[in-house]
């Protein structure tokens, strides 16, 4: 009895979380103003994150809610803040048609996502982490991130350094 | 009676339907932010997919996955708000229709 109130609650957070991420997200391509745009945008990602939650990925809902829903959102707002983007509002319907194909290719897409996972069944070779194993999450993780991964780890430093000096750059005044 | 766990069909789908909502945003929004926040929105979709098989394969690939796209969700973030910022600069506007000079 127990476990099945803990499998009932799981329900009920997943099925709430679902709902609210594609709500927000639903509104997030529908307003005008891009503020409320990206504050949907940080709703989603925290729904998400308490999704990542149920999946017993504890890492990655935290990096979630730091790298995505604080910092990431945060850089966009604070361009949306920097940018004048009153012209935005009045570019209205125009290209009606092609947008209509758009949504039509775009649903025609979720059709064969959906069929597709719901005609194959989830097959392969099982690997070492249980749920058991994955109560120390950031422990396995880090393990596998620094031996298996730490090659991709490197050239994603490496990847992180040149984007920092990229956007100092770009942003950087031309001085003379 | 014992209620079964959320398939990983579900998980899958919600991830789809986020991601179609995403692709459809990205399509029709001429606001070079909104079109941003759509990719990100995407990208949050495709983790979600790797979290997924990750837990239900009970294998720690996909969560090392999702890691790297992260990181490379900020370092685009990064380059490509600072490019925004140089076109409104340049142009005074960022609506991706009317930034069309490599138009032929």
């Amino acid at each position: 009895m127990a476990e099945n109130i803990g499998i009932l609650f799981q329900w009920l957070v997943f099925l709430g979380m679902a709902f609210t991420s594609i709500v927000a997200s639903l509104f997030l391509i529908t307003r005008k103003n891009p503020i409320h745009s990206a504050l949907l945008l940080v709703l989603n990602f925290l729904c998400v994150a308490v999704i990542y939650l149920l999946l017993q990925s504890q890492f990655i809902a935290v990096i979630q809610v730091i790298v995505y829903a604080g910092a990431i959102v945060m850089l966009v707002v604070f361009v949306i803040m920097l940018l004048d983007l009153e012209e935005e509002l009045r570019s209205g319907l125009r290209l009606l048609y092609s947008k209509v194909f758009g949504v039509g290719l775009a649903g025609l897409f979720l059709v064969a996502i959906v069929y597709s996972v719901a005609a194959s069944s989830l097959t392969g070779k099982r690997g070492p982490y249980t749920p058991d194993k994955l109560q120390a999450n950031v422990k396995a993780v880090g393990e596998v991130l620094f031996t298996d991964y730490l090659f991709p780890f490197e050239i994603v430093s490496i990847l992180i350094v040149a984007a920092i000096v990229g956007a100092v750059v770009l942003s950087k005044k031309k001085s003379r | 009676m014992t209620i079964p766990e959320v398939p990983p069909v579900l998980y899958l789908v919600l991830s789809g339907i986020l991601f179609t909502i995403g692709v459809i945003g990205a399509l029709t929004r001429r606001n070079a932010l909104v079109v941003f926040m759509c990719i990100e929105l995407m990208l949050n979709a495709v983790n979600l997919t790797f979290i997924t098989f990750s837990r239900f394969l009970q294998s720690l690939d996909g969560v090392l996955f999702a890691f790297f796209v992260m990181a490379v969700a900020a370092a685009e973030a990064a380059v490509g708000l600072a490019i925004f910022v140089l076109v409104y600069r340049s142009r005074g506007t960022i609506n991706v229709d009317e930034v069309n000079l490599l138009k032929w």
